[in-house]
């Protein structure tokens, strides 16, 4: 059953993760992919017994920002741009790809070398109760850290994106 | 465990989907014609029989079956095809982690009347509500109709803006409960607390005085979060989409929004995910705000052992469980009753009127709920020591 | 978990990191390369979360959880980029904001 879930999954990832990249067509059609293979990440996290950050994932990626993706290439309707003329030459395309086969090959040699099977965790592992107290103990000054960021960033993209600053 | 929990899924399918839904549109009617003084519904009849107009519903799944789908010319047809199913999914599913009862032992079988009782419940619901802003945000776009596209961008908005909102309204009610569990706190709902208990701790009263133990009220989400109750209704009736807050689909501004392009069943389909939405909404209320399926003052564990003496642990069990269904329903009945009232008797607001509600009144006052409910908790648990 | 190895998680998440690279390389859309980065950081997610599985300690996923409240940032903020470079410009093609002022 894990088994299968797990090719599902890493199938539907990968897969639509090519499908962001290949889509020359239309920037909608490489939002959607994006969400098919978030989703199917947040199932990997799932199967990694990582509920609380596959609910996370699902929440944050599937639900909001691949959401603002889609919000604004509806609002700049850009339907149809990114066709050819938006696009580089071959050599280059080229290049990038063989640059990014060779060194996955290199990536893949290099964690072939041995692994160690999985160890039993206990049942709270993963648990929003047990992420949660890590986050407000060991890891508060993170998440204070975290909320700052937000802050900023709410107020970067509030100045960035106005019409005309007075 | 695995029998009963498939036995429980279908009968949760059966009731919200054969039960709940076409007759919410006879609720629908029905209600708005008595708040706008109309008789309603009353003309479809089979052999002269009409039955309240309640055969109304039927004959709008004919019509809507049968009726031509049609497919505009520049859409895009796979995503035209798949949006309505993207909407209403989401819908059905989210009512797995909603406990109508607790769990039941008898004739050694175990019942639990709750599909998935998952540790994060309510995280669970959170991340499919927020999947659902697909299905419209897709449909308006897919349609190659500018009134769509219009739609489609305010629904997009109005549901980023609100999910906010909802996430955070509720932080209050986990931060007492401590748990995301909703059959959890279900059972925790069940307590009771005296009103003037604190009077005790801070002396004002001699020890031992009985009064004090009589006026209690049971520990329901409502009583102890007034104000977030009432928040957390507004956010979730937003992402709804219904009325007041329908400006993505307004009739009177851009004819029907996001779905302007569909018919037949498609469009049947998004008018079946709002009303499915409608019944979750009031299941989720009910169960973290209105004591789920318990009655007040009356603790399951008591009712059962109480009927346990003159019936039997079987029985006993039985009765309990028939009770808290119904209990449950009679909620969710009363809080779907309500959102009507409410989608009947608001006009429209302004899209911005709505960015407003979202984001100036809900968030901030949620915010300062977060703060008020710790500092609460902070003192409760002070004085409790002491 | 069946006779699935951590080892393979980890040549999912890289293959994801790949095709990333790959996007951000070969396409010129800038909202397109926009999405290849996060796919990198979901792939950079993935490896910290199976890691997080295979010592048995939940770090990574506190991890994960921060990189998502980047990518949350990011986003908000590269988008508003995207927005007023459209407004200045008409284009997403990143060849035509190749200057630092125009």
């Amino acid at each position: 059953m894990k088994t299968a879930l797990f090719w599902i999954f890493s199938v539907a990832a990968l897969g639509g993760a090519v499908g962001v990249v290949g889509n020359v067509r239309n920037p909608i059609n490489s939002a959607l992919n994006l969400v098919v293979s978030m989703l199917a990440l947040a199932g990997l996290y799932v199967l990694l017994e990582a509920q609380f950050v596959g609910l996370i994932q699902v929440m944050v990626y599937a639900g909001a920002i691949v959401v603002l993706f889609l919000f604004v290439i509806m609002l700049l309707n850009l339907r149809g741009s990114g066709t050819s003329g938006a696009e580089v030459q071959p050599l280059v395309k080229i290049a990038g790809t063989a640059l990014v086969a060779f060194s996955g090959l290199f990536l893949v040699r290099v964690l072939a070398s041995g692994r160690a099977p999985w160890p039993d965790v206990d049942p709270s592992y993963g648990t929003t109760r047990a992420i949660g107290e890590a986050l407000y103990t060991d890891y508060v000054l993170a998440v204070q850290l975290a909320g700052v960021l937000l802050l900023a960033g709410i107020l970067a993209a509030v100045v960035l994106a106005k019409k005309r600053i007075d | 465990m695995a029998t009963s929990t498939v036995f429980v899924a279908l009968f949760i399918f059966a009731v919200i989907l054969l039960v709940f839904a076409p007759v919410m549109t006879w609720v629908e009617r029905k209600q708005s014609a008595l708040m706008q003084d109309r008789i309603g519904a009353n003309r479809a009849e089979i052999f002269g029989f009409k039955a309240l107009g309640l055969i109304h519903p039927l004959a709008d799944v004919i019509k809507m079956i049968t009726k031509e789908d049609t497919i505009p010319t520049g859409a895009h047809r796979f995503i035209h095809l798949i949006s309505p199913f993207i909407a209403v999914t989401p819908a059905v599913i989210s009512f797995a982690v909603i406990p109508f009862g607790g769990s039941y032992e008898m004739w050694d079988a175990k019942f639990s009347l709750v599909v998935a009782d998952l540790d994060y419940g309510v995280l669970y619901l959170f991340a499919i509500g927020s999947i659902a802003t697909y299905g419209s945000m897709l449909a308006g776009w897919a349609g190659n109709n500018n009134f769509g596209m219009l739609g489609s961008i305010r629904v997009s908005a109005q549901m980023i803006s609100y999910e906010v909102a909802i996430g955070v309204t509720v932080i209050g009610l986990f931060m007492i409960f401590g748990t995301l569990k909703l059959s959890e706190m279900g059972v925790l709902q069940q307590q009771t607390f005296r009103v003037f208990g604190f009077m005790q701790y801070l002396g004002w009263v001699a020890p031992g005085t009985k009064w004090i133990d009589w006026i209690t009220l049971p520990m329901w989400g409502i009583v102890l979060q007034p104000l977030p109750f009432f928040m957390f209704m507004t956010a979730l009736m937003a992402e709804n989409k219904r009325a007041p807050f329908d400006t993505p689909e307004g009739e009177s501004e851009i004819v029907a929004g996001y779905f302007i392009e569909y018919s037949g069943m498609k469009f049947g389909l998004y008018m079946m995910g709002e009303w499915i939405e409608v019944v979750v909404i009031s299941g989720l209320l009910a169960a973290m705000f209105l004591g789920g399926w318990s009655l007040p003052w009356l603790p399951e564990k008591d009712l059962i052992a109480f009927l346990s003496k003159p019936f039997g642990a079987n029985i006993a069990n039985l009765m309990a469980m028939l009770l808290a269904v119904h209990v449950f329903f009679g909620k969710v009945i009363v809080l779907i009753f309500f959102q009507m009232l409410v989608r009947w008797s608001m006009p429209r607001f302004r899209y911005d009127q709505v960015m407003n509600l979202g984001w100036k009144i809900l968030l901030p006052l949620s915010l300062a709920n977060i703060v008020l409910t710790a500092l609460g908790i902070l003192i409760v648990q002070e004085v409790t020591r002491a | 978990m069946g006779d699935i190895s951590p080892f393979q998680f980890q040549v999912v998440a890289a293959l994801i990191f790949l095709i990333g690279v790959a996007g951000v390389l070969t396409r010129r859309n800038m909202i397109v390369m926009f999405m290849c980065i996060e796919l990198m950081l979901n792939a950079a997610n993935l490896s910290l979360v199976a890691f997080s599985r295979e010592i048995g300690d939940d770090q990574g996923q506190i991890f994960a959880f921060l990189v998502m409240v980047v990518a949350a940032v990011e986003v908000a903020v590269g988008l508003a980029i995207i927005i007023s470079l459209v407004r200045n410009r008409d284009t997403v093609n990143i060849e035509d904001a190749s200057q630092m002022k125009w």
